[in-house]
């Protein structure tokens, strides 16, 4: 039994941010008076100064992480109460006063006298979150849009789900269910599915899901299952990897703006950070090795040791496609740093238009050294749209990281019955192929007609080919430009145009005024009607400016 | 290029408990292709009540299905990944866990959180009360995965209570105090004391006043106390279980402080033997701790498919009573064959009403009274005898000689067999040690002859 001492380690900083951004500039002016009244002298007037920048620059950072709680797959179904559910690494700051360092930080308080103490990790998400995701969803949830039931209701496009192909999945199951869970055709049998399984997953089902991975990738790369660790849906798979490639107090690069939940995947039990890498609508917001590098040695001198790239590929919330050119690219950049790449390919079915989709298992198809440095994950939430049977799929070439991911993944196995009704759905090859190209085709025509729509009111969106959504820019319908200007806007569009979307400030985007629309929940017959809605606001907002 | 926790082997993944399973692996008995191969009974698994879920299956396609009256509730399905479960699911569970109590405790759903079994709902519940370097103090013996679902992501250590066979392997008061004075001495913050019940690998229910001295440490302590109640749906034999909840609200705690430091942990893998569905649990009367747990248990959310499945077949009420009445008696007529055989061949249990297996008494087989000596013993036993047991070290028994034996995973037959095996192994053993002993008085007498003659011969 080890005994490990752990320190806490504090920095001036948290002090200052627990008293809040008004409480701090509360602080300040009391002394300032001394200054104006002519009895601070040189040297207050000198602090004074300083002091009041630097804690403009810390509220505004701080408010730039603040609202960031957000969890794509959450379904409309939340309680009244939907508190927090990933911490920005700046809200934990805040309540537990203290900062990611290095070495492993107590996150509790150790009080011997007072009431006991739950985790410290508990403190972080519990409190009660007014983030613009789960006000939407709140808002959505009370007064859901029906074109007859309830016409003006507030329409969802705020929630990455895919509800265009479902039928096909659910005419499949009528025809199959029962028999595909208990038999194969040949005997019925309860202990197929009831007894304790491996826990990374069945290998008939790792075999048919490396069959599908590869068919939705239009059989570029051909996946091999042994070199799968299934999850309980790709949360946890991003998880697990985080907690095999790096230790607490690590890094991991992401570029910007990324999928809201990393921040509770990655960071959240792992005790790992999350270094963000802007991208830029000057770039498409393509990810640029330039920024790249800036944060990677800016982390250096932070003292923080980066394992790591995680990228989305499809990217979310933008939903571009990384060329073979900049894959080849991250890949010498990984190479050069010795770290690893995570490549989050869960969209990898729904990529749409002329595009090519790039797998990071087919640029390292010929290498033999790099490709114990990428990992994929991946997932049936959005390509089946099947996020209620939790399945989630590491991919790896390295097979220390696939025997630590296999011994790891007991705390998060894949139901049984599912394995076995997902084994046969995915073996009927005539149904998997119908449905990838019928659902590739309507997220096609969906996204014509929604970027269309846009289009004439003035927001144009970054061209994308993946995913279920837009990325808009309405930075020319905000009152500032700035986060508070965002969410301004987007309140509107909530409150007004009754309309819920995703304020890029929810995933870091470091520019403001960009919104993700998703379009997959709706019905072409929507379209106009939101199209009508948002442009209340965008009228109003251009009389305005 | 992994990280530390990757690389390490502090998992517990290598104590004999899990070595056992290997070399069972290897060479694993079938009735029809491998005779001669190793029997299982280290898997606390039950099997013995399969017939019953499947033939409910069998008359409930819609529920496989995912129909509702004949209308295809599929949609709402696939979509559904919200973190507070399936409510139809919940309702039904703590129905179901209730009446597993004989109903004098009453469960709120809202204060359950479903995890994907209970291996992830403990890991779950420690991350919510204990932060790295804390401690919890366990009873021994234990189950030996917690060595790995309590310890190895979350950072907390385990100190062991040690429990002794001079009382049953009871909890004292004296024994959770000097565990507590160690943890204290090794500067370790105790957070509190998780205990399963009924016992794994002990087989027995806890009395009134065990769960009583722990909830007064509790209190006394200021600390939670965690029930791993998983077999509660096990119990086939007086006395009866009484849940920590019960013992609680017997002594009118529900509005003190140490109310919302009580949870349970429970899962449908050993009573109704279904651990390949994943279905675990946690319940809380701690909005705190319900809040964060529900959480956390994203990253271990119940299949809504298997939610649906199981929140029909339990809302049958006639099917769940009698399930539970058939599979008590079925549990119970097993465990008795396996203590008569075992008595045959000289072997004593300790006396149990619950589980899925015998804490078997094998102290008078060993050689010396050592830990060594037991595993030289586990090891015959596995190999030549053909068995995989788990030795009581793997359960950090404090006294050697002890393994936990299961019976509930595998048919009457092969059952019968793994008797055979133990009866002749046993009857083996003490033939070659009379032979051994007998060997040795001939030789010294021979020799006593042997040097008299030489005397007078000299002479």
């Amino acid at each position: 039994m080890t005994r490990t001492r752990f320190s806490r380690k504090r920095s001036p900083e948290p002090e200052k941010e627990k008293a809040g951004g008004g409480g701090a500039v509360m602080r300040v002016i009391v002394p300032l008076q001394g200054v104006v009244q002519g009895s601070g002298g040189l040297v207050l007037g000198s602090i004074i100064p300083c002091a009041l920048f630097y804690f403009l620059q810390f509220y505004l950072k701080r408010n730039r992480d603040d609202p960031n709680d957000q969890n794509e797959s959450n379904s409309p179904s939340q309680t009244q109460n939907p508190t927090t559910r990933s911490p920005s690494s700046g809200q934990l700051t805040e309540l537990t006063g203290l900062t990611r360092t290095p070495s492993r930080p107590l996150l509790s308080p150790r009080s011997h006298t007072g009431p006991v103490s739950i985790s410290g990790r508990v403190h972080g998400i519990v409190k009660g979150s007014d983030s613009p995701y789960y006000v939407g969803l709140r808002r959505v949830k009370e007064d859901q849009y029906d074109e007859l039931g309830n016409p003006n209701g507030v329409i969802q496009l705020g929630l990455a789900e895919n509800k265009l192909s479902l039928e096909l999945v659910k005419d499949w199951l009528a025809e199959n269910a029962s028999h595909a869970i208990l038999g194969n055709g040949k005997e019925l049998s309860i202990s197929g599915i009831a007894t304790y399984q491996p826990f990374d997953g069945l290998m008939e089902f790792k075999v048919t899901v490396a069959g599908f991975m590869s068919q939705v990738m239009e059989n570029a790369v051909s996946f091999n299952p042994s070199q799968i660790v299934l999850t309980a849906g790709a949360t946890p798979a991003i998880e697990i990897l985080s907690f095999c490639l790096a230790d607490a107090g690590n890094a991991f690069l992401v570029p910007t703006p990324y999928y809201p939940g990393f921040d509770r995947d990655v960071k959240w039990r792992t005790g790992v950070e999350i270094i963000h890498v802007p991208c830029r609508s000057a770039d498409n917001f393509n990810l640029s090795i330039t920024a790249l590098d800036r944060a990677f040695n800016q982390a250096k001198k932070r003292g923080l040791k980066v394992r790591g790239i995680i990228i989305s590929n499809p990217s979310n919330p933008v939903g571009n496609l990384p060329s073979r050119e900049s894959l080849y690219t991250l890949l010498d950049f990984a190479r050069e740093k010795n770290i690893h790449i995570i490549s989050n390919e869960i969209l990898a079915g729904c990529t749409h238009g002329n595009e090519e989709f790039v797998s990071m298992a087919e640029i390292v198809d010929h290498e033999d050294v790099d490709r114990k440095r990428v990992h994929i994950v991946y997932g049936l939430s959005k390509d089946l749209s099947l996020p209620g049977f939790r399945v989630g799929v590491i991919y790896s070439f390295n097979e220390e990281v696939l025997a630590a991911a296999k011994k790891l993944t007991r705390f998060s196995s894949i139901s049984a019955p599912t394995q076995r009704l997902l084994i046969s759905m995915l073996s009927d090859s005539k149904f998997v192929q119908t449905f990838i190209t019928t659902n590739r085709e309507r997220l096609q025509r969906m996204y014509v007609q929604f970027v269309a729509g846009l289009k004439k009111l003035g927001i144009g969106c970054i061209k994308s080919s993946g995913g279920f959504y837009c990325w808009a820019d309405m930075s020319g319908f905000i009152s500032s430009y700035s986060e508070k200007g965002e969410l301004e806007l987007w309140d509107k569009l909530l409150n007004i145009a009754k309309v819920n979307v995703t304020p890029g400030s929810c995933c870091h985007c470091i520019e403001p005024g960009w919104f993700r629309f998703c379009f997959a929940t709706l019905t072409e017959k929507d379209i106009p009607v939101v199209m009508e809605r948002i442009q209340k606001v965008t009228e109003t907002c251009k009389l305005k400016s | 290029m992994l990280s530390s926790k990757a690389s390490c082997n502090s998992h517990g993944q290598d104590s004999s408990y899990f070595l056992g399973w290997q070399i069972y692996e290897s060479n694993p008995f079938d009735e029809l292709v491998n005779p001669t191969g190793i029997i299982q009974m280290g898997l606390a698994e039950n099997q013995l009540s399969f017939d019953l879920v499947e033939s409910w299956l069998r008359k409930n396609p819609d529920a496989m299905g995912l129909k509702k009256d004949g209308e295809s509730v599929f949609k709402e399905l696939a979509l559904f990944q919200d973190y507070h479960g399936l409510p139809a699911f919940k309702n039904e569970l703590v129905e179901y866990m209730a009446k597993i109590r004989g109903n004098k405790v009453k469960f709120d759903p809202n204060n359950l959180v479903l995890a994907a079994g209970a291996t992830s709902a403990n890991e779950t519940l420690i991350f919510c009360l204990a932060d790295p370097g804390d401690a919890l103090l366990l009873p021994t013996p234990y189950y030996p995965g917690f060595d790995r679902d309590l310890k190895w992501r979350t950072g907390v250590e385990i100190v062991p209570v040690y429990c002794s066979s001079s009382n049953g392997f009871r909890i004292t008061k004296f024994a959770l105090e000097e565990a507590y004075q160690r943890a204290q001495k090794l500067n370790l913050n105790v957070k509190g004391v998780l205990i399963t019940n009924p016992s794994n690998p002990l087989g027995t229910t806890m009395t009134r006043d065990e769960l009583n001295h722990l909830i007064s440490f509790a209190i006394a302590k200021d600390i939670h106390v965690i029930s791993d109640e998983v077999f509660s749906g096990t119990v086939f034999d007086s006395p009866g279980f009484i849940s920590i909840i019960e013992a609680a609200m017997d002594r009118n705690l529900e509005n003190t402080n140490v109310w919302s430091r009580i949870h349970i942990v429970y899962s449908l893998s050993k009573d109704l033997g279904l651990p390949g569905f994943r279905v675990g649990m946690i319940y809380s009367n701690n909005e705190t701790v319900v809040s964060a747990a529900t959480k956390m248990s994203s990253f271990g959310l119940v299949s809504s498919q298997t939610q649906y499945l199981l929140s029909n077949m339990l809302a049958d009420k006639k099917f769940t009573s009698k399930y539970m009445k058939e599979n008590q008696k079925r549990l119970k007529k097993r465990k008795e064959m396996m203590v008569s055989g075992l008595k045959k061949a000289g072997i004593e249990c300790l006396k149990g009403n619950a589980g899925l297996f015998c804490w078997v008494d094998m102290r008078n087989l060993l050689s010396s009274n050592t830990f060594e000596a037991e595993t030289e013993l586990w090891k015959k036993i596995l190999c030549e005898v053909g068995l995989n047991i788990s030795p009581g070290a793997s359960c950090h028994c404090s006294e050697p000689g002890w393994f936990r034996v299961c019976f509930a995973n595998m048919s009457h037959e092969t059952l019968q067999r793994a008797m055979q095996r133990i009866k002749y192994f046993v009857v083996e053993r003490s033939n070659m040690s009379r032979s051994k002993s007998k060997r040795q008085l001939i030789s010294n007498w021979v020799r006593k002859l042997s040097s008299a003659d030489r005397d007078e011969q000299e002479r």
